[in-house]
């Protein structure tokens, strides 16, 4: 480092460098997290008897918030009605508290490993504005397709492959077929 | 029974479990986000090839998930019964397959994988996150309109041993060799697209491979417990309490639990069809036991108030029913003492269409019928009103162990 860039940078203090301060660590061989979180997916199983789960949680969380604002509207809805008719809170549920671990972990894990950045990673050819809107398209698109199969990545593929669930390994299949598929016509958004 | 897994909340209450799951949760969250997890460019690189992270660590999670829980259950340590396995809607679940396969190449997450950037700072797993919520919501408020298509081709708790014909094990050590393919695949796919050097590549993962291609096979040789297994497990407990008539409730209980509000009861008669047709209970479910293995998945997702009363003409092959339901962890099973036979003496003496007749062998119905009318006999529904009836109070209910609903219930 020379002394004139030295001069240019004060050095950082405070919450900020706490959080952002440690060397960035490379991401771990990926047969070797594979393995630790299946560890963490069996003892799930054992201890609890359910598997791991994201969109469950993030599904309740969005109904406690229409709770909120348009309760009626959640007890005249069926499929709405089983998480929060009456004054059942959509909260109340072990999914919720796991997809809220998972913030936590994850963010334990990205300051321990000097990940914490906020910045956008995206494909080479497109603007960041592009991506939030391709990130929020596509996160609705995964969204209604979840719910659709009744779980995500986690909660279907993850959970009910390592159970051997006969639908869960269709699925797992038909989520590869399809971003496969369309892989080639959006190339632009990642290469 | 085995010991996994635990009634949590029993044993450390509604909060404590919560903390449980917020444990789980946060090692999940963890784990994702050191496997790379956390940023959208690798995990859409899987899909040109070039970074098969995804592919790696989703398939070695599930094959080292997979041998731990059957070979715990092998162990007779974790009772398979008891877990959550995803039910099959398998045409909705195709449809939502390939929709989230538009929503993880177009956006470059999964919902779990984007909880993790977000955690991180990454202002494209903000987005996601929000995006997600979204398309949650319209989901919610669409389904109504199609309701019946989203629960079509139901096939219940379906796993693949059963769908294929073949044992547990079998299909465990298969899975193994089968994701050991696709990574063998995989590896060669990112040399060619992505320029890697697999002799950089740690040589500890074949270690890994072998070692857990040896437990698949140790867990396919000692083999999943059978029913017969499972019943002697539990025989020396279970068998006292037959002995000492602690589980066969007596025709005045049934009748009782019949008009219980806060009870779910199912009937099971286990006689022959003839017997059935005869006269039965009203309510009561034909339910032999060659009938009796399809219906156990269902039985064992019963809730917690549900109490099952198996049938005979006597006692003998309810009693057999009874274990297997219980070596099958089926909660809250009771016999009917004395059978219909029993039940009849009690309720039966002043229809005249109704007459003993002379038992001709063991567990056979002692009495004649003018007429084969199932349950249009009086007493096949006496009025609890009518009877004053003594008994001792045999059905507690059990407090139901395992999960009550899916990952994303």
């Amino acid at each position: 480092m020379t002394a004139s860039s030295e001069i240019g940078t004060a050095p950082k203090r405070g919450v900020l460098h706490v959080l952002t301060g440690r060397p960035e660590r490379p991401y771990a061989n990926p047969y070797t997290a594979g393995a630790l979180l299946g560890i963490v997916l069996f003892l799930s199983f054992f201890i609890t008897g359910n598997g791991l789960g994201a969109s469950g949680g993030l599904n309740r969380m969005i109904v406690f918030v229409e709770d909120l604002i348009v309760p009626a509207h959640i007890d005249r809805t069926p499929y709405l009605i089983e998480m929060a008719g009456g004054v059942r809170n959509a909260l109340d549920s072990w999914v919720v508290f796991v997809a809220f671990g998972a913030l936590v972990g994850g963010f334990a894990s990205g300051w321990f490993n000097g990940r914490l950045k906020a910045e956008t990673k995206k494909g080479p050819r497109i603007s960041v504005r592009t991506r939030w809107a391709t990130a929020f398209i596509g996160g609705a698109i995964m969204g209604y397709g979840a719910r659709f199969a009744r779980g995500c990545t986690s909660g279907q593929a993850l959970s009910g492959g390592a159970t051997l669930s006969v639908g869960s390994w269709a699925l797992m299949m038909c989520i590869f077929a399809s971003a496969y598929a369309l892989a080639y016509f959006v190339r632009r958004l990642w290469t | 029974m085995p010991p996994f897994p635990l009634h949590l909340e029993s044993l450390v209450g509604q909060y404590g479990s919560y903390l449980v799951f917020l444990l789980i949760g946060f090692f999940f969250g963890y784990m994702l986000e050191i496997a790379g997890f956390g940023n959208s460019q690798k995990l859409a690189n899987q899909f040109y090839l070039k970074d098969m992270t995804v592919l790696k660590v989703m398939f070695t999670a599930i094959v080292v998930a997979m041998v731990l829980i059957f070979g715990a259950s092998a162990l007779g340590l974790l009772d398979v019964n008891l877990i959550w396995v995803n039910p099959t809607y398998l045409i909705p679940g195709i449809v939502g397959g390939l929709i989230m396969g538009v929503g993880f190449i177009v956006g470059g997450f999964c919902p779990g994988t984007s909880v993790v950037a977000l955690a991180t700072w990454k202002i494209d797993g903000l987005f996601y996150v929000l995006g997600t919520l979204f398309g949650i919501l319209l989901f919610g408020e669409t389904v109504d309109n199609f309701s019946v298509f989203w629960n079509s081709t139901y096939m219940g708790r379906l796993m693949l041993p059963e769908w294929l014909g073949v044992d547990t094990g079998v299909v465990v050590v298969g899975v193994v060799l089968m994701a050991i393919g696709m990574f063998v695949g995989a590896e060669q796919l990112e040399r060619i697209f992505g320029n890697k050097d697999l002799k950089a590549e740690p040589k500890r993962r074949f270690l890994g491979a072998g070692a857990l291609v040896g437990l698949a096979v140790v867990v396919m040789l000692i083999g999943q417990p059978t029913t017969a297994d499972r019943w002697q497990a539990v025989s020396s407990v279970k068998e006292a309490a037959l002995a000492e008539r602690q589980v066969q409730i007596e025709p005045g209980e049934l009748l009782n639990l019949l008009h219980d509000h806060e009870l779910k009861p199912i009937l099971l008669d286990v006689r022959a069809e003839a017997d059935y047709n005869l006269f039965h209970l009203e309510r009561a479910m034909h339910m032999t036991p060659e009938m009796l293995p399809e219906r156990l998945e269902e039985f064992q997702l019963e809730g917690p108030t549900t109490v099952f009363v198996v049938m005979s003409n006597d006692e003998q092959a309810a009693t057999d029913v009874w274990k297997t339901l219980v070596a099958e962890s089926v909660p809250n099973v009771y016999i009917l003492s004395g059978g219909v036979n029993g039940w009849l003496d009690t309720f039966a003496r002043e229809d005249a269409r109704i007459q003993p007749a002379a038992q001709k062998a063991p567990d056979s119905l002692r009495f004649a019928f003018a007429a084969a009318l199932g349950s249009n006999f009086p007493a096949a529904a006496p009025d609890p009103g009518e009877h004053e009836l003594e008994y001792p109070t045999k059905i507690k209910l059990e407090l139901k162990r395992g999960p009550t609903g899916g990952g994303c219930g």
